[in-house]
């Protein structure tokens, strides 16, 4: 009896579940409530015909990158979900359209079986072009969903053989789209090309490029690019910022992600109640070649146009970021009704960049917001009042001595007076 | 911190005895140095920076090119002295490289004196960099960017490169100490909390943990703390200087009061009074 029903229900869920599975593919992986903040890797391989050079220790690119893989795929730590994606692993022949769109993915973006990874692996054989940019989209594809932290690897020893689409501008449209995903790049061959292009890569999403030209590198960059991405970090949120303050997003404490193109405001609205302090700082990334010269303002002004208080940053040379911050603490009132000041705040740049650089999608934003209980107040320069040194020890003796010389003179005058009287 | 408190306190009692200079003589801080379970990679963003201690090395190895971050916590009273070794691979152009501190509001630390950029020759295998930083004070006007209790970052990367040493594999070392500036930079007030980047959001989620059981370590934009928490501020060696000052005053009052007294009966008095 007690058999039966469970065989029923048995049947029921597997229909059930078949039912669910047909109608919304994606739901079984969706629903699994761990993955959601799970960081997500993806090593993308070029397996181009050139991978066959043997330059690397005496062995072939491809030998140390599956050796590269193989002892990464023992070392990723637990929760982080690997997938790996080919490109130009299958097609031999020569038509440039079919070629540049070889890429495939290999091995699934999910939680690890070791082994069958490996065997993936292992099957590689270096064959065909070169197509970096349709891999690139693709890859981030696979990295759709989930709110943990998202990273490329991309391993490459050629420049992208499949113009006019250039990878460099992939890379950074991929970055605007979603939130949080980097990509690395670690290439094979120390040619200018090759470098300046994965090197663009990386800067457009804020990874870093490795020239590798020993097996173990491969192998610790790759590992450590692994590992990176599961140290937990906090993913920022989309906003979209807008040229005036009536019609701002109202943000809270927390960490936003937004776009801003060369030249252009981004306004924002805190609310900040008496007796709190609003801290807010803002970092612009240089995503693209710029300029060397560059900056930023960030600026608290009240609702009728008042400013409070400015961060300024400004900057010459090589970087990554520029950022600034500031600090506006509320005076306490008196009254207890009254309302929160909506604080405007305005995010500028002062990027350039010659002739020809792409200006949309805009630079990246990163602006954090913290509203934090009391107000710091100060009545003295000095703590609490008090004095220290040999000036004050000196100017205390001396007032005491006085004051005591001045007592007895006083109290000797006052027994003198009292006894001729 | 602590020994200083307790030194001072003790020196309060003895007042008279020890004298006020001895003050002074508790100032440095003990920094041991830890260096089991240091750090050995950094972050690439403000937001993945790795956290050390004062007093830790940290080491990481990276590429020629990247941006390390890190980032350590600083206290009223200190002044930060940090400190980064860059090994550079055998053969390499000459390159620049250079340390920027920034605090806890993103906004970039001046530092007081040493060489926060240097140029590594042609073929040089490390460069030294340092930062001595300001002293960092309790609190400070909000139109000021001066250094106030909380986390720091140090970003550490090379500002001028040819281009073929782009990539190359580098490693890196960085070490915080700091010196016990003491009462010389206490001042009056503080900050409600310390400039650590996303307060707000940790307290908030303190506050709402404590009531759901949701055990899931949740990544914070910086958790770091001192090793013996935040300073309340209520402490300064300003409290010892005044008091043995007030003491002094006392018996200097005493003593001039005694000097007008003089020794004896006074002289005028006529003998049969």
């Amino acid at each position: 009896m007690i058999r039966t029903q469970r065989l029923a229900a048995g049947v029921c869920a597997l229909l059930a579940a078949l039912a669910s599975g047909i109608a919304f593919p994606g739901q079984a992986v969706a629903d699994e409530t761990d993955d959601q903040a799970a960081p997500k890797v993806e090593l993308v391989l070029d397996v181009s015909g050139s991978m066959r050079t043997a330059d690397i220790d005496g062995g072939t690119r491809m030998a140390a990158a599956k050796q590269a893989f193989n002892e990464v795929l023992d070392a990723t730590p637990e929760g982080v979900q690997l997938g790996i994606r080919t490109l130009g692993a299958n097609y031999h022949g020569n038509d440039r359209k079919v070629g540049c769109k070889d890429t495939a993915q290999l091995y699934p973006v999910s939680t690890l079986d070791r082994t069958e990874a490996k065997t993936a692996v292992a099957t590689l054989q270096p064959t065909g072009w070169t197509p970096i940019g349709p891999a690139l989209l693709k890859a981030a594809d696979d990295l759709q969903g989930g709110d943990g932290t998202r990273r490329i690897v991309l391993i490459s020893d050629g420049e992208d053989t499949c113009q006019p689409l250039d990878p460099c501008e992939v890379a950074r449209e991929i970055a605007a789209k979603g939130v949080g995903l980097t990509i690395d790049t670690l290439g094979l061959v120390p040619d200018a090309k090759t470098r300046d292009q994965l090197s663009c890569i990386a800067d457009a999403t804020g990874g870093t490029y490795t020239s590798v030209q020993h097996k173990e590198e491969l192998t610790d960059r790759v590992g450590q690019l692994v590992h990176r991405a599961a140290d937990p970090v906090v993913t920022p949120v989309a906003t979209e910022g807008t040229d005036q303050c009536s019609s701002a997003p109202a943000l809270k404490s927390g960490l936003y992600t937004d776009r801003e193109e060369f030249g252009q405001q981004r306004w924002y609205k805190v609310d900040v109640n008496p007796g709190q302090e609003l801290r807010a700082s803002v970092s612009v990334a240089a995503d693209r070649a710029v300029n060397p010269d560059y900056g930023v303002l960030l600026r608290a002004v009240t609702a009728t146009g008042r400013e409070i208080v400015r961060g300024e940053a400004s900057g010459t040379g090589r970087t990554d970021v520029i950022s600034t911050g500031l600090r506006y603490p509320k005076a306490e009132s008196d009254d207890e009704n009254t309302a929160a000041e909506t604080v405007c705040v305005q995010v500028t740049n002062s990027f350039s960049a010659a002739s020809g650089v792409k200006t949309s999608p805009g630079l990246p934003i990163e602006l954090t917001v913290d509203v934090v209980d009391g107000p710091s107040k100060a009545s003295d320069v000095a703590s609490f009042g008090l004095g220290r040194g040999w000036w004050l020890l000196g100017a205390l003796v001396l007032t005491g001595f006085l004051a005591g010389v001045l007592w007895g003179w006083l109290s000797r005058w006052r027994v003198a007076v009292w006894r001729t009287n | 911190m602590r020994i200083t408190h307790v030194l001072s306190a003790a020196l309060l009692a003895v007042g008279l005895a020890a004298g006020p200079a001895a003050a002074d003589d508790a100032s440095p801080s003990p920094s041991t140095s830890e260096d089991s379970g240091a750090p050995t990679q950094a972050g690439t963003s403000f937001r993945t920076a790795t956290e050390i201690d004062q007093g830790q090395q940290a080491t990481a190895s990276g590429s020629t090119g990247d941006y390390l971050y890190w980032s350590f916590p600083a206290d009223a009273g200190q002044r930060p002295d940090v400190r980064a070794t860059v090994k550079l691979p055998g053969s390499h152009a000459a390159q620049t490289w250079q340390i920027d501190v920034y605090d806890g509001l993103r906004r970039r630390q001046a530092c007081q004196y040493g060489a926060q950029t240097r140029t590594a020759a042609q073929g040089a295998t490390s460069v030294e960099l340092a930062c001595v930083m300001r002293t960092v004070r309790a609190w400070s006007e909000p139109w000021a960017d001066d250094p106030l209790p909380g986390t720091y970052y140090i970003r550490l990367t090379v500002v001028n490169l040819g281009s073929a040493d782009l990539g190359q594999p580098m490693s890196a070392e960085v070490r915080v100490d700091s010196e016990d500036i003491g009462g010389s930079a206490a001042v009056d007030g503080s900050l409600a909390k310390p400039l650590v980047p996303g307060i707000a959001v940790k307290s908030e989620s303190d506050d709402s943990s404590s009531s759901s059981s949701k055990s899931a370590k949740s990544a914070v934009l910086s958790s770091i703390e001192p090793d013996d928490g935040w300073s309340s501020g209520w402490w300064t060696d300003r409290w010892v200087w005044t008091g043995i000052g007030g003491v002094l005053a006392a018996l200097a009052g005493i003593g001039g009061y005694a000097l007008t007294r003089g020794t004896g009966r006074p002289s005028r008095v006529p003998p049969g009074a």
